[in-house]
């Protein structure tokens, strides 16, 4: 593979979607300094901070609000959960640190959590600023504050899981989705855990969790084999300790950094060694992407509607937050129409991934949107297509989207197109080639 | 309620197995379903398989109004008798039933009751592949449905699904069933037909997954098609048989049903149809949410038996409605319940023959707070491929073939 393949490649899944510029300078520094930069310490161009919300407005209301203030209070929320909306979009695009951005994005599909539920603009972003403090470093430092974190236990009904009755959804998933994988606990283990994680309430005006010993079942427990009187963290502790858990976080990061395919037993031995000897999630990623198998993995992820509208943004030159309101509304709505907002996944088990995303419904909505996307271009995007040759201009929509090369197939639509250039962007944002990565 | 709703990532999600289905989807238009009108054999029945996803509560739609262990374990969530609709002396509907209610009177209603499996699995996605796969064991890659479309020469179109993606149980080894859209499209304007339907041409040594997302312009081509003939033909059809207008605010469930009413009704070749409802899994204060869901399925099934009653086709249908488990006898503290075992299952037609069927739930004699199960799942489905589909239950079910004495006509 040609060194700027190599780099692009890496560039794809280590960000939201290179620009041409990120990928020539890579060229430039070679693939070693690239992965090292990439992974490396945070840039300073974090892009927009998190929004300073403090309180849901409608948790803050008083008990005897009247309707007109439960109303007035209603609109507020919603026009938080749209602002935070905009702005962790607008950081996508802006952020420098890719990888971090893509990462936090990852935990969110992770610890699948829906603002549906949880109500509250305040409880998502404090469950987002836990992805950004804990989400690199210690795996068991970041579990312990997620299961105290408010908007997971009451996502799961944590804060109803108490000694006399049991609800067992958070210690259910907990093993099943956030760090075991099934088959690797039975249900004794389920019930058992869901007794070590009795005692929680949530505060939501707070954005605190609240240990009840009354409700806290103090007892023995037998969970995967060892018998303890173990609380939330002392459950913790057995499930991270257990071989099956980092082999399914690599799982999981390979499946959506690397290939939909599962990966070879040796690549996932490689990955774990990797992990279980360094700190955090770095060691794993340096790791996935020096592995032989990442190298031959292009094609074999579909873009995520998210990362497919980031990506564009980046190489387009459009800054979510400097498009006007109706513009920001219309690439959500967009977004909604692919099924993926954020802070707002389907269910517990994450966003769909692969063919899933490629329907003849997903297609037509991209066009929608590539439409717009191709309209708000600036200027300087539109010229340097411009300034091409007709007959080059495919040529340079391919370096701009840091597409390797188009098939011809693809490349004859765009020669037919080549006239009207934003046409021709939004065709380039529609196609094949652009889909995947 | 969708956003409990875990339904679509069984295949998708990755966090099973079923991420590698022995066969992809083939996306079909309607048209081409259409395409086979009349062609159905004269005798051929058909069987529509409704989903619901998310570990339906048992016990609160079948109810044991009459057991005191019944109120007992689960206070706040427990029916009183004086809201049930009654079945019998013991066991009633819940109230949100009142279409199924009539059809049970009517003998066109079977209740299976106590279905599972063995070492039944509290997992949502592993339990629903098991029920997809009927390998309760060790769930592989084929779907039941999908292993009998392999022995009858594996047209998709006589297997097809209304729903987003391809259910694992319409997947087989060498074949799979047809994955048609329901959605209305409409292209937009910019962009010319001819220039979407070039990029939708297979381009040579294309990656499996690119080509598929060219694949998807291609259909949305015809797609395109599709909406404009599927309205003709709706209003055709209305126009010929007179039938009542939609009341409006339709429901997933039923815009499924509706295509599927269509399609039989056109004598099209498909036996075997898969529809789909979401939202099963609530957790806590779940009585009026779990209600509601009931009555989006008692309206949708009942307007569609009712429709399919008129026609000779339409009398030849068999419905069955069923869940990937049911939900722990003991309400949890938050007036909710959690994943549990055995759960009922509907079989709704004129090929049926109503009545409760399977033994009533011992709520006495739990296994670690779970109902045992007394039928199992398969000898449902051996009865369905044997008496609807004509086909060997054995060879579809790895060598089961009990099935449930004169349920099915």
């Amino acid at each position: 593979m040609a060194e700027r393949e190599k780099v692009a490649h890496l560039l794809r899944r280590a960000t939201f979607g290179p620009t041409a510029e990120e990928v020539d300078a890579a060229e430039r520094d070679g693939w070693e300094a690239t992965l090292s930069r990439v992974l490396g310490a945070s840039d300073p161009k974090l892009g927009p901070p998190v929004p300073a919300i403090t309180a849901d407005p409608y948790d803050a209301l008083p008990r005897e609000a009247t309707a007109a203030q439960r109303d007035a209070a209603r609109k507020a929320r919603r026009d938080q959960i749209q602002m935070i909306n905009e702005w962790w979009l607008d950081r996508m695009v802006a952020a420098g640190s890719q990888l971090e951005e893509k990462i936090v994005f990852f935990w969110h599909g992770h610890w699948a959590t829906s603002i549906e539920k949880v109500d509250s603009a305040h409880l998502m972003l404090l469950q987002h600023n836990t992805f950004r403090q804990y989400g690199q470093g210690d795996f068991s430092h970041f579990v312990k504050a997620m299961v105290r974190d408010p908007a997971l236990v009451l996502w799961l009904d944590g804060q109803r899981n108490t000694r006399r009755a049991p609800n067992e959804n958070l210690a259910r998933e907990l093993m099943e989705l956030f760090t075991l994988g099934i088959g690797n606990y039975t249900e004794d283990d389920v019930k058992a855990g869901a007794r070590a994680l009795t005692g929680w309430t949530v505060d939501r005006a707070a954005g605190k969790v609240k240990f009840d010993p009354t409700r806290y079942d103090p007892g023995d427990k037998t969970i995967l084999g060892r018998t303890g009187k173990f609380d939330a963290d002392g459950f913790v502790d057995v499930l991270l300790e257990r071989p099956a858990s980092p082999r399914f976080i690599a799982r999981r990061i390979w499946y959506r950094f690397a290939s939909g395919e599962s990966m070879s037993e040796a690549t996932l031995h490689r990955l774990v060694t990797a992990y279980s000897t360094g700190k955090g999630l770095t060691t794993l990623m340096n790791a996935m992407f020096t592995d032989p198998a990442f190298a031959s993995s292009r094609g074999q992820l579909v873009k995520q509607p998210i990362e497919w509208a980031v990506g564009a943004m980046r190489q387009l030159r459009i800054r979510p937050s400097t498009l006007a309101e109706n513009d920001r509304k219309a690439v959500l709505g967009y977004l909604n129409g692919l099924q993926q907002t954020l802070f707002r996944p389907p269910s517990v088990g994450g966003w769909p991934s692969g063919v899933t995303w490629l329907t003849s419904h997903t297609s037509q909505v991209r066009l929608r949107a590539a439409e717009l996307l191709a309209a708000k271009a600036p200027g300087a995007t539109i010229a340097m297509l411009n300034d091409a040759p007709q007959q080059g201009r495919a040529d340079a929509l391919a370096r701009m989207l840091v597409v390797d090369a188009w098939t011809p197939r693809t490349r004859a639509v765009l020669d037919a197109a080549a006239k009207d250039v934003r046409k021709l962007l939004a065709l380039g944002l529609v196609s094949p080639e652009y889909s995947v990565q | 309620m969708d956003f409990l709703t875990r339904r679509k990532f069984l295949i998708a999600s990755g966090v099973t197995g079923a991420g590698a289905l022995a066969v992809g989807a083939t996306w079909y238009p309607l048209k081409e379903i259409m395409g086979t009108a009349g062609e159905i054999p004269p005798q051929a029945r058909t069987l529509v398989i409704v989903t619901l996803y998310g570990g339906n509560d048992g016990l609160n739609t079948v109810i044991p109004y009459a057991d005191a262990a019944y109120h007992k374990a689960r206070p706040e969530l427990a029916y009183k008798d004086s809201e049930v609709l009654k079945l019998d002396g013991t066991t009633g509907l819940n109230p949100a039933l009142k279409g199924f209610h009539r059809l049970f009177g009517e003998k066109k209603l079977a209740i299976v009751r106590g279905v599972g499996y063995p070492e039944a699995d509290r997992s949502h996605f592993r339990s629903m592949d098991i029920w997809h796969t009927a390998e309760p064991k060790n769930p592989g890659h084929t779907g039941w449905i999908g292993r009998w479309l392999d022995t009858v020469g594996g047209d998709p179109r006589l297997a097809i699904s209304f729903e987003p993606v391809l259910p694992p149980l319409l997947a087989g080894e060498k074949s799979a069933g047809a994955v048609v859209g329901s959605n209305g499209l409409r292209l937009p304007r910019t962009f010319a037909v001819p220039t979407l339907a070039a990029l939708g041409k297979p381009a040579e040594g294309e990656a499996p997954l690119q080509a598929r997302a060219a694949s998807c312009f291609a259909d949305l081509v015809s797609v395109d098609e599709l909406i404009k003939e599927a309205k003709e033909y709706a209003e055709e059809m209305s126009n010929e048989q007179g039938r009542g207008t939609g009341t409006g605010g339709q429901t997933a469930l039923d815009a499924q049903l509706n295509l599927v009413a269509q399609c039989i009704e056109a004598k099209v070749a498909t036996r075997v149809f898969s529809v789909s409802l979401g939202g099963f899994d609530t957790h806590a204060d779940e009585k009026q949410p779990h209600q509601a869901l009931l009555g989006i399925l008692d309206r949708g099934v009942t307007a569609f038996l009712d429709r399919m009653s008129k026609t000779e086709q339409g009398r030849k249908v068999v419905v069955a409605v069923y869940s990937e488990f049911g939900r722990r006898v003991k309400a949890n503290a938050s007036d909710g319940t959690d994943h549990g075992t055995a759960s009922d299952v509907f079989l709704v037609g004129q090929g049926v023959r109503g009545g409760l069927y399977g033994e009533p739930p011992n709520l006495s004699k739990l296994d670690s707070g779970d109902l045992k199960y007394t039928t199992d799942f398969r000898n449902i489905y051996a009865s369905l491929l044997d008496r609807l589909l004509d086909a060997d239950p054995a060879q579809m079910l790895g060598g089961w073939s009990k099935t449930i004495d004169r349920m099915l006509k």
